[in-house]
């Protein structure tokens, strides 16, 4: 558990989400960029390649100062495999409901695996 | 036969079951430490696992409400996701992680961090300014219990993982180790049981043998001593059967004077 000693100077919340829920969000107030421009939200639309969400869920997950990262459920759905296979308690894994999109906590890669435990 | 299946690699001593002996005490109580260790650990997680479900459906209500400001805003306004994402620069909503300790595993626990901006101060000036501060509201609302839900999360993956590794170290001692130790244990005590039997075997062949040579050394002793006493007896009779004459009294016609 290497991760341990890193997670003090972890105080970002990252997101993957469809235009209105990174609105929102960054309305909260949590958007920053860096010093490489690097930005902590990545807007995912219809047009998005399903590689260009892989490649931002690496980054985000990789990233030392993300505390954090809410992705939107269908976009979690559409990189499963990937956020299934995710397994690290830092930085923690959200799957957050959008506007068109109602929450579904049976496909949560979470809660199935505490309805998993729960079920034994 | 006792000893039999896995057993250390050690020579059948005194010393080296002294030795075996302590380490299953310390391994009995290992045991027993670990198990508590995950009783406690099991008892959090299951509260946690109780709170994360709870939470769970909470943040789909919090971000239903959060996405209806959305929408008002939207209505009112116009889109404003461009200048909003435009106007990103700093975070002024971030977390701060603080650890709190059960039984030895550092949960940790995120705090909303927030510093009060002006930033989106000017978005809908124009008309649709209330909405906006309003999703603002509503928007930090949902991320404070977004945040909760976070690490309540980060308490559950890591819990579950410390949980697994005990449940793993838990079954080695008793299904792995102590079987070991025990097993050795049995097979010193029956290789000293072993050894205790052969010396006393050794020492009672050697008193055998010892008697035996007594014995045969007496009986020669003793059959030494008839000879002698026969011999003696012999020469008793030899003498007696040749008795000595008086040439004195006898005549010898040989004798010529």
């Amino acid at each position: 558990m290497a991760s341990h000693t890193s997670f003090k100077d972890r105080n970002l919340i990252a997101v993957i989400g469809d235009e209105d829920s990174i609105t929102g969000l960054l309305l909260a107030g949590i958007g920053h960029i860096n010093e490489q421009l690097k930005k902590n939200f990545l807007v995912v639309d219809s047009k998005t390649q399903v590689s260009t969400i892989e490649a931002a869920f690496q980054e985000f997950t990789e990233r030392k100062d993300v505390a954090i990262l809410l992705i939107n459920q269908h976009i979690a759905e559409k990189i499963r495999p990937t956020v299934d296979r995710y397994q690290q308690a830092f930085p923690t894994l959200l799957e957050i409901p959008s506007k068109d999109h109602p929450y579904d906590p049976a496909k949560d890669s979470v809660l199935k695996r505490v309805q998993k435990l729960f079920g034994e | 036969m006792s000893g039999s299946g896995p057993r250390e690699n050690v020579f059948a001593t005194r010393m080296a079951l002294t030795n075996m002996k302590l380490r299953l005490k310390g391994a009995e109580t290992g045991h027993s430490l670990l198990a508590k260790k995950r009783d406690a650990l099991m008892t959090r997680f299951r509260a946690i696992l109780r709170k994360v479900d709870e939470a769970k459906r909470k943040m789909g209500r919090v971000m239903q409400l959060a996405s209806f400001s959305m929408a008002e805003v939207t209505y009112t306004t116009g889109d404003i996701s461009y200048l909003v994402q435009e106007q990103a620069k700093l975070a002024t909503f971030r977390v701060k992680a603080t650890q709190e300790n059960v039984s030895g595993v550092l949960l940790p626990a995120f705090e909303v961090d927030r510093t009060p901006g002006s930033d989106f101060n000017l978005t809908g000036l124009g008309r649709g300014g209330q909405q906006v501060q309003r999703a603002k509201e509503v928007y930090a609302k949902a991320l404070e219990t977004l945040v909760e839900l976070a690490s309540l999360q980060t308490a559950f993956t890591i819990l579950d993982e410390v949980i697994r590794a005990t449940n793993r170290r838990v079954n080695a001692i008793e299904h792995v180790i102590i079987p070991r130790l025990d097993n050795t244990i049995k097979y010193i005590v029956s290789e000293l049981d072993e050894m205790d039997r052969e010396e006393f075997f050794r020492l009672k062949k050697v008193q055998g043998k010892k008697k035996r040579d007594a014995a045969i050394a007496a009986e020669k002793r003793a059959s030494l001593e008839k000879a002698a006493k026969k011999a003696a007896a012999k020469a008793v009779k030899i003498t007696q059967s040749e008795p000595a004459t008086d040439l004195l009294s006898t005549k010898d016609e040989d004798v010529i004077f």
